[in-house]
């Protein structure tokens, strides 16, 4: 009776579960690789960084991905000399949204806000899907659409490295037509630094979090067992 | 028990001792102590489900504690800052970076939120498995309705203090509700905005609300809660009075004293739930993104509204219930129907005690009925809670009319189907199961 009745709990969740709209590729990196976090740093500063702020984010937590302050200020300061000013944009906001249609969004937690009900960690997914689907569109002022952003207001800024894709409307998939400064899967490997970097700064202290945790739970382990023992050491008369 | 007279501390004669006779005098410290923990009798066959009250009790000193950090670093302000981000929602961001260990101190109030109605449903289910609200502990149950009331009221004003999308646009969604009151809606929702959409002086007076006025009542209301528990001491899974049964002490038999046999105890239920809340905390603070809404991380946007907002997983049965009303009744507009259901959902719960006739109390020794009924009252408030994070749908719609009849069923036909069950006789003395 009660396993049919806990059967009968889940059964309806089971079938209202459904598979997501559009298909992801699976971001392959890892936010505990220091070199591609660097690397993301790098393409994030140079490519990125020209209309979208970091503006949560200051340079001295940079200094987190194993980088002295001297190499913080030479490569990846182009604003500011101060290394506890934060990574602001100089571009104005209602410029932007004229030469864009709108503003290009802040992407200090832009990771966490693409997540998903269910999947917190598709963030990763989308955006290193969504930085690998451009394709020229004569239609956009600017030349460029996306697949899984439709009419986006962001021009491929890393054309010069991917090439130029266009979309076989037949197949509705994407072609490179005119091939960029890198291979494609040196591209990929690229984009998927850049991805990590922006996991990463969403939540800096991330790897730490994780091992204070097992930090507590060994700790509330050990606690368990004497307040376990404590337990059972007070009942043992209570019949 | 509580209630009773306790004779007054005498000294042994030591500083400490005289120390204490001299605060007895005046103070109520021995029976406070004795009364409510040394010499309060509990059944002693309490089970797993008797760990959720102190446990809602721990989470909310954990709120109030973790609250009282955050706000000395977060700044209700929806002013833009001058990277065009809130200054609120940047503030949330600032304690998540800059503030030593504030990232720890904002987890710990974000999944506090998601435990504490974790913890305070199992508790109720636990009065509705055991009869818990029956006579005569009536207004114990009433008091924890009034909880459960105010506990929606502080998370739903909590929740827009980050000031992201999903704070927004919920509160937007839920104060229009108001408008559909008649003749005075509007004017109510605009008096409760304090603005004619969520602004600045929402965020202000919801901060108020949040960090003043609904703590002060919750606390108030806990306390009358235990008090009013300990004037008629704890129910137990067989639903038996102990009371009835007492020894020539006037102690009931099947009695322990509240300290130290259920103090010991809860601390192993303390630390089994701080081990759950640390797996979430550390290892999955967005909760899978049913915790922390994704699109919370994009700041408040009044100009570009979500496609889809959902509330909070904890309130989505009765946003549920709210949109499958969707006929116009009496020529009011179905809307309205739909916040009368979603209030009487709610406060349907304080009439269990009058509406519960089984000669039993406890599931134990109640026959089938019962027991189907409760299952698919649970299963009900799942489904309604699952359909309430989805878009809307004409499936999920038929469906969550079709739960949230069996809801208000569930509670209004219980005065036939509580009292028709097969029923086991009751024994006299508590079981240890």
């Amino acid at each position: 009776m009660k396993k049919f009745l806990i059967a009968l709990l889940f059964a309806p969740i089971m079938a209202f579960a459904s598979g997501p709209v559009v298909h992801l590729d699976k971001w392959p990196g890892s936010v505990s690789d220091k070199a591609a976090l660097q690397n993301g740093a790098k393409l994030f500063v140079n490519y990125c960084m020209n209309c979208h702020g970091a503006s949560y984010m200051r340079y001295k937590n940079l200094l987190d991905l194993g980088l002295t302050e001297q190499q913080v200020k030479e490569n990846l300061m182009f604003t500011s000399d101060k290394i506890g000013s934060l990574m602001t944009v100089a571009a104005r906001h209602d410029e932007q949204k004229q030469w864009f249609g709108a503003t290009p969004p802040d992407l200090t937690i832009i990771a966490r806000a693409r997540g998903e009900l269910g999947d917190a960690g598709a963030g990763a997914d989308w955006l290193y899907t969504y930085l690998r689907s451009f394709y020229t569109d004569e239609n956009r002022p600017t030349g460029w659409n996306n697949v899984i952003f439709e009419n986006v207001g962001m021009p491929h800024v890393l054309y010069g490295l991917q090439g130029k894709q266009s979309l076989n409307h037949e197949t509705h998939k994407l072609e490179l037509m005119v091939p960029g400064q890198m291979a494609p899967a040196e591209f990929d490997k690229n984009v998927s630094d850049l991805v990590g970097f922006m996991v990463w700064m969403g939540e800096p202290q991330q790897e730490f979090r994780q091992t204070l945790g097992y930090f507590v739970l060994a700790f509330l382990a050990l606690l368990f067992v004497v307040a376990y023992a404590l337990k059972k050491e007070y009942w043992k008369d209570v019949h | 028990m509580a209630g009773g007279t306790f004779e007054k501390y005498k000294s042994d004669g030591s500083l400490a001792g005289n120390a204490l006779e001299w605060v007895d005098a005046r103070f109520p410290a021995t029976s406070l102590w004795k009364g409510h923990l040394s010499e309060y009798y509990c059944p002693k066959n309490f089970n797993f489900w008797y760990f959720f009250g102190s446990l809602a009790l721990l989470v909310l000193v954990i709120q109030i504690v973790t609250g009282i950090f955050l706000v000395m670093h977060y700044k209700p302000d929806a002013a833009l800052n001058a990277s065009g981000v809130p200054i609120a929602f940047a503030s949330v961001e600032y304690i998540m970076r800059d503030v030593p260990g504030g990232w720890l101190i904002r987890y710990m109030h974000s999944t506090g939120a998601s435990a504490f109605f974790i913890v305070v449903y199992l508790h109720m289910f636990r009065g509705m498995l055991y009869g818990s609200y029956r006579k005569p502990r009536e207004l114990t149950w009433l008091f924890g309705v009034g909880i459960f009331l105010v506990l929606m009221g502080e998370a739903f004003f909590g929740y827009l203090l980050p000031w992201g999308q999903m704070s927004y646009w919920g509160a937007q969604v839920i104060v229009n509700l108001f408008g559909a009151i008649p003749v005075v809606g509007n004017d109510l929702s605009i008096l409760i905005r304090g603005d004619f959409v969520v602004g600045d002086a929402t965020l202000n007076r919801f901060f108020s609300f949040h960090v003043i006025a609904f703590p002060l009542v919750l606390v108030g209301l806990v306390a009358a809660h235990v008090l009013a528990l300990h004037e008629t001491g704890s129910n137990n899974p067989d639903g038996i009075e102990i009371k009835a049964n007492k020894d020539e002490h006037g102690i009931p038999r099947d009695g322990i004293p509240f300290h130290p046999y259920y103090t010991v105890k809860d601390i192993v239920g303390v630390v089994v739930f701080l081990m759950v809340f640390s797996l979430v905390m550390f290892f999955a603070p967005e909760g899978g993104g049913y915790f922390l809404e994704t699109p919370n991380f994009y700041p408040a946007d009044p100009l570009k509204t979500p496609n889809h907002i959902a509330p909070v997983w904890y309130f989505t049965p009765y946003y549920s219930i709210l949109r499958a009303i969707v006929w116009n009744f009496f020529g009011l507009d179905a809307k309205f129907w739909g916040v009368v259901a979603m209030g009487a959902s709610v406060v349907i719960f304080a009439f269990l005690p009058w509406l519960d006739r089984s000669p039993v109390k406890s599931m134990r020794y109640r026959g089938p009925i019962s027991k189907v009924m409760l299952t698919l009252f649970v299963i009900c408030f799942f489904i309604l809670g699952y359909l309430g994070t989805l878009s809307p749908s004409p499936t999920g719609e038929l469906v969550s009319q079709v739960c949230t009849l069996f809801y208000f069923g569930f509670f209004l036909a219980m005065p036939w189907w509580s009292r028709m069950d097969k029923f086991k006789p009751v024994p006299d003395r508590v079981t240890m199961k």
